[in-house]
Formats: C-alpha cells, sequence, structure tokens
C-alpha cells in the first residue's frame, strides 16, 4: 500500500477519524436466551460472545481447581470475516493464542474464588474482522460475562493503538494495522486503572512507549463510559419489567 | 398445511410500554455501593481499598447491616429446602445404592426432591424422603430463568382450571394432569402411564404457552400470576398465545389484574 497516507497533514486518518477517536461502537446484551450469558458487539468488528456458567468440569475431573474456577476460552473467526475467505475457522495457531490471550484477560478479572472446582466457558465468534479483533472480543465477552450474572472485579475494555509520524493513534483499523506500524493491545480494568493484558509485536522505541500507553487507555476508558450505559439501560429495563 | 411467516422487525423495549421509572438502586461492577465500613458484605459485592464495590449488574438490597447485590440472571444456587425438579443424568455406584435405589430411580428419570443440604463449593445434595417426592410421569416440562420463580410457602399447586403444576426453584416447571386420587402407599415411584384426555391436555398445553409468555416478559411465577395469565389467554387459540402481540396483550392484563389485586 505504497503512497497511502495513513495520517494527513491536517489530522485526519483514513477513514476520517481524528487521532484518538474511536469507531461507533453498538452493543447488545442478552441475544441468545439458551445461554447463561451473551453479548453482540460492532466496533467496525462484528463479534458475538456466549458464555456457560460456571458449571461442573467437562472432560477429566482432574484438571479441576480447589480453590476457584477454571476459565476456558475460544476463539472462533467466521470464514467469511476476513478479506480472503478462511479455510479453518477453528483449530489454527491464531485462534489457539488468541483464546488463550482471552483466558489470561478474564482469570484476572472474574472472582474466579466464588466458584472452586467449577468451569466458565466463553465463546467468542467474529463475524466481521476490521482490526482490533482482540479488543472487540474482550469488550463482547465482558458484557457477555455480565449477562451471566458471573462476579467480576470491574469491566474490561480493550483498545488497540498505534503509532504514525509521532502521533499515537487509538482504535486501529484493518488498513492501519497492515501497514505495518507497532500495535498495541491494552485491556484495563477502569476503575482501579490495572492493567489486565498488555501486548505488542513490532519494535517501538520505549521514549515513545508512554504516549501510545496514554492513548490506548484513554480509548479504552471511552469503551468503558459506552458499556457502562449499554449495561445500566439493559439492567433498568430488566428491573422494570420484574417490578419493585 | 396452513403456515404464517413474519420478517424481522426491530422491537421496542419492552419497558417503554409500562411507562413507570424503577426505584431501585442499580449498580454495575466496578461501581462503588458505599464506603461506610460498618456494612457486612454479601453476594455481588467485594471489599476494595476501604469500600464496598459491586461485582455483578443488579439491584442493591439491604437488609440492616447486610448489603447484597441481586444480578438480573443467575445461575440456580441452591438453599436448604428449596423444591428442584431436574432429570438424573448419573449416579454414584456403590453397592448399597444399587440395592436399594436401582428399583426405583433410573437414570433418565425426571424426579422431584428436596435440598437437605448444601456443601461449600455449592454443590447441593438433595432427598426424596416424603411422599409428595419422587419420579415424576406423564406432563410437560418448562424450563425458565431461576430468577423468576418466586419463594412461596409451597411450590406444589394443584390450580382450577385443571391441572397441577410443581415450580421448581432451579426454574425448571413441571405441568401434569391433576391425579384423580392420591396415591398415598405408592408414593411417587410408579408412573401413572393411563392415558389423558384430550381436555386435560389442551389445558396443559395452555397453561405451558402462558408460563413461556409470562417467562420472556420476565414477569415472577408463583400461582396466582399464572392463573391470571390462563385466564387472560382463553379468548384466544392455544398457538396464537405465543405471537408477540397477543403474548405482550396477555401478559399486559396479568399485571394489571395483579396490581389491582394488590392496591
Amino acid at each position: 500500500m505504497a503512497g497511502l497516507e495513513l495520517l494527513s497533514d491536517q489530522g485526519y486518518r483514513v477513514d476520517g477519524r481524528r487521532a484518538g477517536e474511536l469507531r461507533k461502537i453498538q452493543a447488545r446484551m442478552g441475544v441468545f436466551a439458551q445461554a447463561d450469558g451473551s453479548a453482540y458487539i460492532e466496533q467496525g468488528n462484528t463479534a458475538l460472545a456466549v458464555v456457560y456458567g460456571p458449571h461442573e468440569i467437562r472432560g477429566s475431573r482432574a484438571r479441576a481447581l480447589p480453590d476457584r474456577a477454571l476459565v476456558n476460552c475460544q476463539y472462533s473467526s467466521a470464514t467469511f470475516s476476513t478479506g480472503e475467505r478462511k479455510r479453518r475457522p477453528h483449530g489454527d495457531r491464531k485462534s489457539c493464542e488468541m483464546g488463550l490471550q482471552l483466558r489470561q484477560t478474564f482469570e484476572a478479572a472474574v472472582l474466579t474464588q466464588l466458584h472452586p472446582r467449577s468451569q466458565i466457558d466463553i465463546y467468542v465468534q467474529v463475524l466481521q474482522a476490521d482490526g482490533g479483533t482482540y479488543a472487540a472480543c474482550v469488550n463482547a465477552a465482558t458484557l457477555a460475562v455480565l449477562d451471566a450474572g458471573i462476579p467480576m472485579r470491574d469491566f474490561v475494555c480493550a483498545c488497540s493503538a498505534g503509532f504514525v509520524d509521532g502521533t499515537a493513534l487509538a482504535d486501529l483499523s484493518h488498513v492501519e494495522e497492515a501497514a505495518g506500524g507497532p500495535q498495541l493491545a491494552l485491556a484495563l480494568l477502569p476503575s482501579s486503572g490495572q492493567i489486565a493484558l498488555l501486548e505488542m509485536d513490532a519494535r517501538l522505541h520505549e521514549d515513545q512507549l508512554e504516549q501510545v500507553l496514554e492513548a490506548a487507555a484513554q480509548a479504552a476508558r471511552d469503551v468503558h463510559t459506552l458499556l457502562d450505559r449499554v449495561v445500566r439501560q439493559h439492567v433498568q429495563e430488566a428491573s422494570i419489567l420484574l417490578g419493585d | 398445511m396452513a403456515m404464517e411467516m413474519r420478517l424481522p422487525v426491530a422491537r421496542k423495549p419492552l419497558s417503554e410500554s409500562l411507562g413507570r421509572e424503577t426505584k431501585k438502586h442499580l449498580v454495575v461492577p466496578g461501581d462503588t455501593i458505599t464506603t461506610d465500613t460498618g456494612f457486612m458484605r454479601g453476594h455481588g459485592t467485594y471489599m476494595g481499598e476501604e469500600k464496598l464495590i459491586a461485582s455483578v449488574a443488579g439491584s442493591v438490597e439491604r437488609v440492616n447491616k447486610l448489603v447484597c447485590v441481586k444480578a438480573l440472571k443467575t445461575r440456580y444456587n441452591g438453599e436448604v429446602g428449596d423444591i428442584v425438579v431436574g432429570r438424573i443424568t448419573e449416579r454414584r455406584r456403590s453397592a448399597e445404592d444399587e440395592l436399594a435405589m436401582r428399583g426405583f430411580l433410573q437414570e433418565g428419570d425426571l424426579i422431584s426432591a428436596e435440598v437437605q443440604a448444601v456443601f461449600s463449593d455449592g454443590a447441593v445434595s438433595l432427598h426424596t424422603r416424603s411422599l409428595k417426592y419422587g419420579k415424576l410421569g406423564q406432563g410437560v416440562l418448562v424450563q425458565v430463568s431461576p430468577s423468576l420463580v418466586k419463594r412461596q410457602k409451597t411450590h406444589f399447586h394443584d390450580l382450577p382450571c385443571g391441572a397441577s403444576v410443581i415450580l421448581g426453584n432451579n426454574g425448571f416447571v413441571w405441568i401434569y394432569p391433576t391425579p384423580e386420587h392420591k396415591e398415598e402407599d405408592a408414593g411417587g415411584f410408579i408412573a401413572n402411564l393411563e392415558p389423558v384426555s384430550l381436555a386435560d391436555r389442551e389445558v396443559i398445553s395452555r397453561l405451558r404457552n402462558c408460563i413461556v409468555s409470562l417467562a420472556t416478559q420476565r414477569m415472577m411465577l408463583y400461582d396466582t400470576s399464572i392463573l391470571y395469565c390462563y385466564e387472560a389467554s382463553l379468548p384466544h387459540q392455544i398457538k396464537d398465545i405465543l405471537k408477540p402481540e397477543i403474548m405482550e396483550e396477555i401478559v399486559m392484563e396479568t399485571r394489571q389484574r395483579l396490581l389491582e389485586q394488590e392496591g
């Protein structure tokens, strides 16, 4: 993509956003009645998350942890989610790695000590991938875990960030990711400011790390504002229906 | 065979039609409930840095010094004395168990039982040590969210419309034809396989659809609400009850009748 300007002189990105601007997010909770918890999110990407649990350990009982719950995450992207049709929806290296990252993220946030010897399953399916899929998955999974009523320390809000021409960009799209610059993915617990997961694979000078990290953290806090609104609306509607 | 099809349409939020605000204190995880350290913390909360923080999304309930957050939707948590309805999936394989129980209850049977004890990790131990519990014969099972089953003195109801219902605290509701005479000696272990009449079947189908409508509209399930819903549904055909607009109409009428009865 030679000649494609990721950041124009006036400060506009390829899709017209400013450096720190997020894409429009739309989210819904409780989309499946069969699952314990479910959520749907559109953030450039479209992701569905479904949560089952806490329930008894499936498979070998030996895997059960005596003092806390096991968190099992599976990531799957539909064959039509990317520009070129994918051959294997799940089971490939990227899906396994993503599943592991999601697991690390949620083990940090879910209060697993309250459910010893049980298992919590989180399944995430990406229907449309457009940059920052990890972030969309984490946001969807947070809503789904909340919908299931599983106790969590806080929301987990995630966002990706990059660095172009001395400016940190928040919420990268596929075009910006493909350009090959440094990309950082951050999952944050907003109220306490603690980081659940921080991942970057590229080369970035340490002087610039602070700036990129701050851009990602601010974007994650903006995501939190939005998800918070969605959850409160959902809780309020259900509360009215149940009656006082 | 006549078929009816509908196209997907965006539905407006259900609570708009009720038009009232909630008076409860609603929280989401990460919210501070109180900084007063005098409170005891209950379910749905945890202590962090001198403040009480919510861990689920729901409404805050305060009982004297105990603060807890009741989540909207939770998996069933057993408590001693609850009635549950369930299917036997696996059983302990010990010699004495084989001798005593295999004759009565087998894997795959649907039973009603009472919670005897709760273990520290959340597992429950059930007993059927009363003639009213035991194997369930012919009937219909409806699965709803456990939070919709109201806690009452008794969960076995013989409804005047001609059927009986067991409201399990775990969200499993069993609807069955009212037995002609109480079989005191047999208890709950002999299945009644006599054919059920068409009139009884229609009552049971209608009740099943009513319970599904109440659950979809997130109303609490108890004998009065089910009965009012049944009566409100009588003008409609049984299969029409599940249509969205008719469901809304029936449940709205049920809600109004319940409010009138309370007020």
